[in-house]
């Protein structure tokens, strides 16, 4: 108890400490607002015009989420074809490699052509994004079956779907979820890149717009959002890895 | 027939059928197009059925191999490899094994890493589930079936993986140093704890260790393997009364058992 409640409590304090320095410092600096706009000016732009904000954050959070959750339903599949079929293998790995060196902002004008201002490119680049550690970390899992177990089940004459099912991907689930806790974050990256180079709506697009009309508290208001949408995700991540992994014990973040 | 075979305090009779039956078995492995690396060069031996065999050698000496080869994991270079009259060429539904570790599924629950085997038949009816929790009770374990193996100590996880290679009821039961990672004094409980299990079922066991104690403690009959390559130093018939306690591991007997195998192996004169 005393565990968690120090992993709570030390960065809280941190936080604070340097909520404190940064008012401090604006204060008595006289930074202006464009520049760095103060804790609590943020904090008071975020509460008035949270109804602008919380409208911009359902399509970033659209977004971000279904390339996510493409991500896992092609990752997912992908990967245990590709460490089930040595010729997938073969074929689709140096091409995986290959295309995760690819820039993804570099592709995003293009992805803007193809699927146009809306939702779409936005999901497609998110996707793009979250898809790789989804791919990677389900193979590296699904090969990192511990040997005694894989043994075990040629002793039982364990058929190979029964060793895949029964061993294999429940062997591999945390290495599955560690990729997704990685790959929730980069979505919406993704997604905030997607609306950076095009868009009508969402988050991204409003730190754009408040930026250049030099409301630096808006855009400002905006970022935090954005992060507390990303860390929302992310322990979405970590709770449904606690429903469905109930056996492992609680990871240290 | 079978079920005669263990009475307490009676020695398995020599009249016993033949169950396992190995002769020549020979292992090597490639290592280059030039070089061969013979791990067992020649065992032949027979087994009792329903006696208890223990394989005793120096690490690394091809034990374990023969195990696995008995157990249809591996398939010997040469040799004939029968059990039950029938030639071993793949793991077989009577053959239950215990490992050096555990090897427990950590996201099933003490109870499900038991009926995994069963499970794996499609059959997990109300009279398995009742054998899985009659094993478990059997080794100690009464109302940890709900527990994950994280939750459980080392002896615990081993009792475990015996219940999972007893809940099958299988002929023949091949344990590859179960207990080689536990501690002493829970080593000898274990040891203990074997023979108890033993004294109820009809199961052949064929048991690979080494360490003496633990081959003479346990066993109708030693069969000691030399360096690799591998062949019989010894095969030594263990006169020691069934049930064994702890006591007889200072008999003079027990001693002298312990002797032989030692010479064998060429650890005492």
């Amino acid at each position: 108890m005393t565990g968690s409640a120090h992993r709570l409590i030390y960065p809280l304090v941190g936080f604070c400490v340097i909520v404190i320095l940064w008012q401090g410092y604006v204060e008595f600096a006289h930074v202006s607002k464009i520049v760095l706009p103060s804790p609590a000016d943020i904090l008071q732009v975020s509460w008035q015009r949270s109804d602008l904000l919380l409208r911009e954050t359902v399509p970033t959070t659209l977004e971000s989420l279904y390339g996510f959750a493409l991500a896992v339903v092609i990752g997912i599949p992908l990967a245990v074809c590709v460490v089930n079929s040595r010729i997938l293998n073969l074929a689709l790995y140096p091409i995986l490699i290959a295309t995760q060196s690819v820039p993804k902002v570099a592709i995003a004008p293009i992805i803007l052509v193809w699927f146009g201002l809306g939702m779409q490119s936005k999901l497609a680049i998110a996707f793009l994004v979250a898809f790789f550690p989804i791919v990677v970390d389900t193979a590296t899992g699904l090969q990192a079956t511990p040997a005694g177990l894989m043994e075990l089940a040629r002793s039982l004459k364990a058929s190979r779907w029964q060793t895949f099912w029964k061993v294999q991907f429940p062997a591999a689930l945390p290495f599955i979820f560690s990729g997704a806790k990685v790959a929730v974050t980069l979505a919406v990256i993704g997604a905030v890149i997607g609306e950076f180079v095009g868009s009508v709506n969402g988050l991204g697009n409003l730190l754009l717009s408040a930026n250049s009309q030099l409301d630096g508290p808006l855009a400002w208001a905006a970022l935090v959002w954005l992060s507390v949408l990303g860390i929302v995700l992310f322990l979405a991540v970590v709770l449904a890895e606690r429903l469905l992994m109930p056996w492992a014990p609680a990871a240290h973040h | 027939m079978e079920q005669s075979n263990q009475p307490p305090g009676r020695r398995q009779p020599d009249a016993a059928p033949t169950f396992g039956h190995f002769r020549n078995v020979r292992q090597q492995f490639r290592l280059s197009a030039h070089t061969n690396f013979v791990a067992i060069e020649d065992i032949s031996f027979d087994l009792k059925a329903g006696s208890f065999v223990s394989l005793l050698g120096p690490s690394g000496c091809g034990k374990t191999t023969f195990l696995k080869i008995a157990g249809g994991l591996i398939r010997a270079s040469s040799g004939v490899i029968q059990i039950n009259g029938h030639d071993v060429t793949e793991p077989h539904a009577d053959f239950g094994m215990a490992f050096q570790q555990p090897n427990l599924m950590p996201w099933r629950t003490v109870l499900k890493n038991v009926l995994f085997p069963m499970e794996l038949r499609g059959d997990t009816g109300a009279g398995v589930r009742r054998r899985a929790r009659d094993l478990l009770k059997l080794v100690g374990l009464e109302g940890f079936e709900d527990y994950y193996p994280a939750q459980l100590s080392g002896g615990m996880q081993q009792r475990v993986a015996l219940c999972r290679a007893l809940v099958h009821e299988p002929k023949l039961l091949l344990m590859d140093e179960p207990f080689g990672a536990l501690d002493e004094l829970t080593r000898m409980e274990m040891q203990d704890l074997l023979l108890d299990i033993r004294a109820k079922t009809s199961a052949t066991i064929m048991f690979v260790t080494h360490s003496i104690a633990e081959a003479v403690y346990l066993s109708d009959v030693v069969v000691v393997f030399s360096k690799r390559p591998a062949v019989i130093a010894d095969y030594i018939d263990v006169s020691l009364a069934y049930p064994r306690s702890a006591e007889i591991r200072y008999s003079a007997e027990f001693t002298e058992l312990e002797h032989r195998a030692g010479r064998a192996l060429g650890i005492t004169q």
